[in-house]
């Protein structure tokens, strides 16, 4: 079977095992991408990001299916973390959208963190160029709202919507995570607990003290996704939103944006990985730590010469 | 190249006992696996096209209920039938052994008892992942 031609002709397996490929970094993987590229572009891309424990995979279940009611269809890539202990993963967010399993208009990737090499945000930047030269119309990128990587992968989406739950904590909290600053729309999930309207006060504090916010005021939603409560009205804002971008001319910008800091990712990834095998793996720095740890020599003059080593 | 192992623990047919699930899902993690859980009271298209999606290289299958001998070929079968041909299936619960010969010629690679250490079942899968 011929991966590429298999992704255009919407042949979910080729899909499948060219995800696969990226993620693994197997040999061909450069080649499908390639391949892929001139037939990337045309799909929408949402970021859904929260804390843990917000309700982001049922959520992003319902959204699914209302997006499907509106004859569009779906993509999801849903990320959780890789243990730093053992490397394995626990992939959960599949158990929420069990549902969406029968539907031929909708395809779920679960994708583990891994490595701390920073190769994240291109591996989930391939899988969502896969599903859209596929012709997925929607693609979801879903993923907890903690450390930097998760958060620059959904940075870079068109639409960025932030879940939060009431009764996670004080307004300084919200600030403190830093999450708060990324979002387009904002979704108050569990939006039938305790809490709810001082949570609503907060978010709107905040914006409120935002310059950023003149032409777009994100939206406030709340919703109940375990019980299909709101959800129309996030997608009517998600796509309210959509128009926003699309007739100011913002979309154009932020998918640029998205570019620059995809390749930016990209040349940092392959240098960092050419210092692994060329500085670090060598006797020569094992040498200069045991001098270093002597104070023999100093940090300093010790990264200026490599760093002229490696650029020369 | 950074491959990982990785592997659909799911729970086919009526039967909501899962501590035995969770435990392998657990115990496949810590051995490095990357473990996609699905859950509960599935049926068998919705377990091969979840592993499809997933590309997975393992399917571990459990059953308590006493319908394995139903559900489990069905799996495999839908498997096959979506060009997922490399893939191991496993099994595991309450199997009496007399089972086991037709559920292996039916295409599930090895059936796991009650009794069965965790270990056994990473030793079995580092061994014969395709």
């Amino acid at each position: 079977m011929n991966i590429v031609e298999g992704v255009l002709n919407h042949s979910r397996l080729a899909l499948s095992k060219a995800i696969t490929a990226v993620e693994n970094e197997y040999d061909e993987a450069v080649s499908i991408m390639t391949q892929i590229y001139p037939h990337t572009g045309n799909a929408y891309v949402i970021g859904i990001t929260g804390p843990p424990g917000a309700g982001k995979s049922t959520l992003t279940d319902k959204l699914a299916k209302e997006y499907r009611k509106r004859g569009k269809t779906i993509g999801i890539v849903a990320i959780d973390p890789t243990s730093p202990y053992s490397g394995g993963a626990i992939l959960g967010d599949r158990i929420r959208m069990m549902d969406l399993i029968a539907d031929e208009g909708i395809f779920v990737r679960s994708m583990a963190t891994r490595g701390s090499l920073g190769g994240l945000s291109q591996k989930s930047g391939d899988a969502v160029k896969l599903m859209d030269a596929y012709g997925i119309d929607v693609i979801i990128v879903e993923t907890v709202g903690v450390g930097q990587s998760e958060v620059d992968i959904v940075k870079t989406a068109d639409t960025t919507m932030v879940v939060v739950v009431p009764g996670l904590g004080d307004d300084i909290q919200a600030i403190k995570a830093g999450i708060l600053e990324i979002g387009d729309l904002f979704t108050i999930n569990k939006a039938d607990r305790e809490g709810v309207d001082k949570l609503n006060i907060e978010i709107e504090m905040m914006l409120e003290l935002n310059q950023e916010n003149v032409e777009w005021r994100p939206p406030i939603n709340r919703t109940v996704a375990s019980k299909d409560e709101g959800i129309q009205e996030v997608v009517d804002s998600i796509e309210e939103h959509k128009k926003f971008l699309f007739q100011t001319g913002k979309i154009e910008k932020i998918r640029a944006n998205r570019i620059k800091s995809e390749v930016t990712a990209m040349v940092n990834d392959r240098l960092s990985r050419y210092v692994d095998k060329k500085v670090v793996a060598t006797e020569d720095f094992a040498n200069t730590i045991l001098k270093l740890q002597n104070r023999e020599i100093d940090p300093y003059s010790v990264v200026d010469k490599i760093v002229d080593s490696v650029l020369k | 190249m950074d491959k990982r192992i990785r592997v659909l623990v799911a729970k086919p047919g009526l039967d909501g006992h899962d501590r035995g699930a969770k435990v392998v899902a657990r115990a496949l993690r810590d051995a490095g696996f990357e473990v996609i859980y699905t859950g509960i009271r599935l049926t068998p298209e919705q377990i091969a096209e979840s592993a499809l999606q997933d590309d997975v290289n393992v399917v571990a299958l459990s059953l308590l209920s006493g319908a394995h001998n139903t559900l489990f070929p069905k799996v495999v079968e839908l498997l096959k039938a979506k060009g997922m041909t490399d893939v191991l299936t496993i099994g595991g619960g309450v199997i009496p052994d007399s089972d086991i010969p037709g559920l292996k010629a039916a295409g599930v690679s090895e059936v796991f008892t009650p009794g069965t250490p965790t270990s056994a079942i990473v030793e079995y899968i580092n061994a014969n992942v395709k």
